[in-house]
């Protein structure tokens, strides 16, 4: 099991709470407030109206306006040829989607969870990541398979796995984790015009969440680089590396750790492949610790990834260990405590008196001063 | 049908001569299918095959110079060198693979054949009316996806042609052991679509099977399941040993090998005579010959091309060719979507 770190404070309480909004730094005039669901709508919408090539196709994208309402209103707006509603076949309308590919048009496919895809996983890997390479650059495959992963609220073991590592393992394929409406904006835009296959790793529990954007990104052009990651809070003692949802539990963890004297450093990864090693790199350099957080299972994961590139780049410049924090090394279990319990969750602080309680918490979400480092291991 | 038998005996030659490596499945005595269908096609229809897909390269206008060298591992083959035995890919001549998995090549078709009612009706290519035809074995019969395309192609009515060259074995397992019910053109009009058995020996009966089912497609009928009873002469991979298969059955197909057939025909009515004969055969012994040749001289691939072409555009979209981010520069986020 991995090491659980406990902070030492003085205050008494414990508490646990969910992640709430976390504000971005760097855009500072703020206009509107958009939820992800909205960001990704009106990216599948720009998209769809500036490309005819580009289509959808999925379950219930259509005429049940998407199984979480990401492609609302676009079968009325496209018509039945270019947002198609398929029977539940995931095999079957991916290759599809695949073979259209290969032939110049842009499918969108949607798994209504990335847990589905692996029905389909021969094709994501096999027909589109490889094709380009085995045809020696002649034949490209410009998809886009998008769909939340991850956990969601007690939906039970075989609807809750992340797939970031299975898919960023594969050479051939681009896999982006979008944390915020902007994030989700600019990455899906760009990964429709990109002549890559691209996996798209949104999360079903973020989609509700509102965050700011400025007009930049409300421009129909507005696209990010894939293969960068963005620094959400700049800091100089800790670097927290995440992606997705955990993103803002590591903001909450960074507002956290600042009553206490620590400046945490948090990097959302946005793209899993191509990591943005460089970046990460740079910010270990300058802080000496990295703490890394998925909510994955631990084994051969994301954490382990960004683990070896610093231990190969910059092992130098490391004060600590790498700490790694990820989902327990379990299925998801469906009673809601213990679903709590297998995730990363931000916890504010034990007392320091509490040394000495058995607590059997997974994981948790503050790193700490080398001082008072405290591993409990289980 | 001559091209594709002389090229798969010299492909065996070379197998065993250690020129070829991996592995490689032959065609022999099925090329009827393969000619019957395919030399009625234009060159924007596509071809999606299996794993034994050198004959249907071949027939589709591959030049067998590429597919030689691509059976070698060298740089001149069609892909480079980078597909192999299993995976042909040709843009121009619009063969879509070459796939290793059965019945993995069967959505892509499918999917092929989609973009074709897309361009029509969507992006308005108002000619657009290709076809795709779909090789696939009797063993993926039995597979999910295959179920899978039967059904989304009779739903969505779509311009392509499901060709089972049931060769009665899947490596050593026999297709009556294998499926419930071993008439596989049966499974077509359980999802709406005609199916159509056809003696896969006879190319003149396979093409004017295939003339009508092409034709269907093209017109916009809907998809067609055609079976086509053949076999293979040759184990099923040049590393397979096939002892199975019972020798009076080899013997009883070997009667009915096509291109005899079809050369007694062309004798007895009159349509060429042995000499013309003699001279293909001489010819296309000369075509392999030089195809070999050829790709004996070709240069291996440079190690540089080791990391090539793992994507079309690396930079991923948001960073455009000088290298810096699209979205810092001004002119990049200038409204194109009209929404």
């Amino acid at each position: 099991m991995l090491g659980i770190v406990r902070q030492k404070m003085l205050e008494q309480s414990l508490k646990k709470i969910r992640p709430a909004v976390s504000v971005l730094r760097s855009y500072s005039s703020a206009a509107k407030q958009m939820t992800v669901r909205e960001a990704l709508n009106s990216a599948l919408d720009e998209e769809m109206s500036a490309d005819s090539k580009v289509f959808l196709m999925g379950e219930e994208v259509g005429e049940y306006q998407g199984a979480y309402k990401i492609t609302k209103g676009l079968l009325d707006k496209y018509g039945p040829e270019r947002v198609l509603d398929t029977p539940i076949t995931e095999a079957g309308f991916t290759g599809i989607a695949v073979g259209a590919a290969y032939y110049g048009v842009k499918p969108v496919v949607e798994f209504m969870t990335f847990n589905f895809s692996m029905q389909a996983i021969d094709h994501i890997i096999n027909s589109a990541a490889k094709t380009n390479y085995m045809s020696s650059g002649r034949i490209s495959v410009p998809i886009v398979f998008r769909g939340p992963n991850g956990a969601a609220a007690g939906v039970g073991a075989q609807h809750s796995q992340c797939y970031a590592a299975w898919y960023a393992s594969c050479p051939g394929l681009k896999v982006l984790a979008p944390y915020s409406s902007e994030d989700a904006r600019g990455l899906l835009k760009a990964g429709i015009r990109d002549p890559d296959p691209v996996v798209f790793l949104e999360n079903e529990l973020l989609y509700g969440e509102s965050f700011p954007v400025s007009d930049e990104v409300l421009d129909s052009s507005f696209c990010l680089p894939i293969g960068k990651a963005k620094i959400e809070r700049k800091g100089k003692d800790v670097t927290i590396a995440a992606y997705s949802k955990m993103v803002g539990y590591a903001l909450k963890a960074a507002e956290t750790l600042e009553k206490d004297g620590i400046d945490a450093e948090v990097i959302n990864l946005r793209s899993i492949r191509p990591l943005d090693r460089s970046t990460i790199n740079a910010s270990v350099r300058k802080t000496n610790r990295l703490v890394t957080v998925e909510e994955a299972f631990p084994q051969h994961g994301v954490g382990a990834e960004i683990c070896a590139s610093i231990v190969e780049e910059s092992f130098a410049y490391l004060d600590a260990p790498v700490e790694r924090i990820a989902g327990a090394d379990v299925p998801m279990p469906y009673a809601a405590n213990l679903e709590r319990m297998a995730v990363p969750q931000v916890i504010y602080h034990f007392s320091l008196f509490s040394y000495n309680y058995q607590y059997i918490y997974t994981h948790i979400c503050i790193y700490m001063h080398a001082n008072t480092h405290n591993f409990i291991h289980l | 049908m001559i091209l594709g038998r002389a090229f798969e005996d010299m492909c065996a030659q070379m197998y065993y001569r250690g020129k070829m490596f991996g592995f490689v499945h032959l065609y022999n005595g099925q090329e009827a299918v393969s000619t019957g269908f395919i030399k009625l096609l234009k060159q924007q229809d596509s071809v999606v095959s299996t794993y034994r897909d050198h004959v249907h390269a071949l027939s589709k206008g591959v030049p067998a110079r590429a597919v030689m060298s691509e059976l070698f591992g060298k740089t001149t083959g069609c892909c480079r060198g980078q597909g192999g035995s299993m995976h042909m890919f040709s843009r121009e001549h619009n063969l879509l693979g070459g796939f290793a998995f059965i019945g993995e090549g069967i959505p892509v078709a499918t999917g092929a054949a989609f973009t074709s009612k897309y361009k029509r009706e969507v992006l308005k290519e108002a000619d657009c009316d290709h076809v795709t035809l779909a090789f696939f074995g009797d063993g993926t019969c039995n597979n999910g996806q295959f179920f899978e395309c039967l059904n989304m192609a009779a739903l969505w009515k779509l311009p392509i042609v499901f060709v089972v060259e049931n060769n009665l074995w899947a490596i050593g397992m026999s297709h009556l052991r294998a499926t419930s019910d071993p008439q596989i053109y049966k499974k077509g009009p359980a999802f709406g679509m005609p199916g159509i058995h056809v003696d896969g020996m006879d190319v003149l009966k396979v093409r004017e099977v295939a003339k009508d089912a092409i034709g269907r497609a093209r017109r916009g009928e809907g998809p067609t399941l055609v079976e086509c009873e053949t076999y293979r002469f040759r184990g099923h991979s040049l590393a397979d040993p096939d002892e199975l298969r019972d020798p009076a059955e080899k013997a009883h197909y070997a009667a009915r090998d096509p291109i005899t057939a079809l050369k007694k025909y062309l004798i007895e009515n009159s349509l060429a005579s042995e000499a013309d004969l003699k001279a293909i055969d001489k010819k296309i012994d000369e075509v392999v010959e030089d195809a070999v040749e050829f790709a004996d001289e070709s240069p291996v691939p440079s190690q540089s091309q080791l990391l090539e072409n793992v994507f079309a555009d690396p930079k991923g979209f948001g960073i455009g060719p000088d290298g810096r981010y699209r979205c810092e520069d001004p002119k990049f986020t200038e409204g194109t979507a009209h929404v």
